[in-house]
């Protein structure tokens, strides 16, 4: 049925592969920590591109080094990426970085430190980039409709008006958007403690349910309870959660899972970083309650925009997807609005209800589509943190 | 609504609400709103409560459930009055 969000389109870049992108860039990407110099000299060399550093990229091996790749293809795969340059310390793990963005048919070029040191690799690399800029900014926004974007969510140092207000905003635009075709993620596995049973709920069907349930107590098992040393109570609810109001995992979690709003369905479940396969709709990603390491992940699954609700005032940011910030704490807008990029203190004064919220949040996601720089983005954040899961060889 | 509520419960069900404004001291009369269906109460406010935390709406007993969005989200460690402060002090995780 039509609604008044379905004729909504956005000014965007289609990439190669069909898939929608709301930013252009032109990444220099390491294969692993020992290339981000080489990465960055190049792209101070070469206007107009980025590099994304890391802290990892040695020694890993089998789901943990799965994860890693995953992580990198995906981040030069996404569709805000228009071209990449993967610079690693040799050629085997960086060709299998290269050809697995290069499969989306964007421009990819490669090179390896070793045998020709950083000064012989940064000029080759640097060559490159140049082309890409050249290429890449002549690139065209076109018309997209609004169900094309794939949107996700993650909050951060929430507190009680996170539950009240914000992520409800973000569960309105997801109930609104949903049914147009969009793709959502929501995720942050720890964080649903509390709330599973509710959680389990909303999945599409039974055994989608129970496959999150089984991926849910895998996490409580394997990580949570394997490394407890006390009960969590300075790391989950944070030491911020508390100092906002948050008491325990159970309330945070109730809130944290406001944000697939009142109707919203998920119909699959991801491993961190991994690309939807089962069409459009809202998907769980199990994932790291962390900020930067939920962010980065979701955007490795081919996230475009962010929408990260927040309570104390998280300032996280992503090299490649708009990070749109929202808060409902009159305190966060009056004492770091620099961060903020929708206001909805109004639903706490009851000025504001959460379909106007949700409404004013839309307008913000095609605007940040259209290209609106959001606050993370004017500020520089570029936090990119990789997901690791047990030490390396 | 014409005053700004100064606490926000989510559910009828609910035995804790949230403080919505800065500055909230000991004995205010607090406009109270269930946001559930934007239905009013009155409270008087036990104890100097900043924003974000929690106030009993009853007495609630050591062991007794802290109710919030119609859900278990803890249990009382500590005889709490109504009016006053419920958190990390006086409510914990049933969980880790």
């Amino acid at each position: 049925m039509a609604s008044k969000y379905s004729n909504m389109t956005v000014k965007a870049f289609r990439r190669e592969n069909g898939r929608v992108g709301v930013r252009n860039h032109v990444v220099i990407l390491p294969v692993d920590d020992i290339s981000n110099a080489a990465c960055e000299a190049v792209a101070n060399n070469v206007k107009g591109t980025m590099a994304i550093p890391h802290a990892y990229g040695r020694l890993q091996f089998g789901e943990d080094l799965e994860l890693h790749f995953r992580t990198m293809i995906g981040t030069g795969a996404n569709p805000n990426v228009a071209a990449v340059v993967v610079i690693g310390i040799e050629p085997g793990w960086t060709k299998r970085i290269a050809d697995g963005i290069r499969a989306t048919g964007k421009p990819v070029a490669e090179f390896s430190i070793e045998q020709n040191g950083d000064f012989e690799t940064i000029r080759a690399a640097s060559w490159a980039a140049k082309e890409f800029v050249h290429m890449t900014s002549e690139y065209q926004r076109e018309e997209c409709s609004i169900s094309e974007l794939w949107v996700s969510t993650k909050c951060g140092e929430s507190d009680t008006t996170t539950g009240l207000g914000s992520c409800p905003t973000v569960g309105n635009m997801y109930d609104k958007l949903l049914p147009e075709g969009i793709t959502g993620f929501f995720g942050e596995t720890s964080e649903i403690t509390g709330a599973e049973h509710i959680c389990q709920k909303r999945a599409i069907n039974e055994e989608v349910g129970e496959r999150w349930y089984k991926m849910w107590k895998a996490y409580q098992d394997d990580v949570i309870f394997a490394h407890q040393t006390d009960d969590l109570s300075d790391s989950q609810p944070t030491k911020g959660n508390i100092e906002g109001g948050l008491t325990t995992i159970e309330e945070k979690a109730l809130g944290n899972l406001e944000k697939i709003g009142r109707t919203s369905e998920y119909i699959d479940i991801l491993e961190p970083a991994e690309a939807p396969q089962s069409g459009n709709g809202l998907y769980f990603m199990d994932s790291s309650s962390a900020a930067a390491e939920c962010v980065t992940l979701m955007a490795a699954g081919g996230a475009v925009i962010h929408t990260f609700p927040t309570g104390q005032g998280n300032v996280v940011g992503n090299p490649i997807v708009p990070v749109i910030k929202i808060t409902a704490n009159p305190r966060t807008v009056r004492t770091m609005s620099e961060h903020v990029d929708v206001d909805v203190s109004g639903i706490l004064r009851r000025e504001m209800t959460i379909d106007e919220a949700g409404d004013e949040l839309i307008d913000m996601i095609c605007r940040t589509a259209n290209g609106r720089n959001t606050a993370a983005e004017a500020l520089g954040h570029r936090e990119f943190s990789m997901t690791k899961l047990y030490r390396s060889a | 609504m014409s005053e700004i509520p100064h606490l926000l419960v989510h559910e009828h069900d609910d035995n804790v609400g949230v403080v919505v404004v800065e500055g909230l001291t000991a004995g205010t009369d607090m406009l109270c709103c269930v946001t559930h269906d934007n239905s009013t109460f009155r409270l008087t406010s036990g104890a100097d409560v900043p924003i974000g935390h929690k106030i009993a709406l009853k007495d609630l007993k050591e062991g007794d459930t802290a109710m919030k969005y119609g859900e278990d989200i803890g249990k009382i460690i500590a005889d709490i009055p109504k009016g006053g402060h419920v958190h990390t002090h006086n409510c914990k995780t049933k969980r880790w």
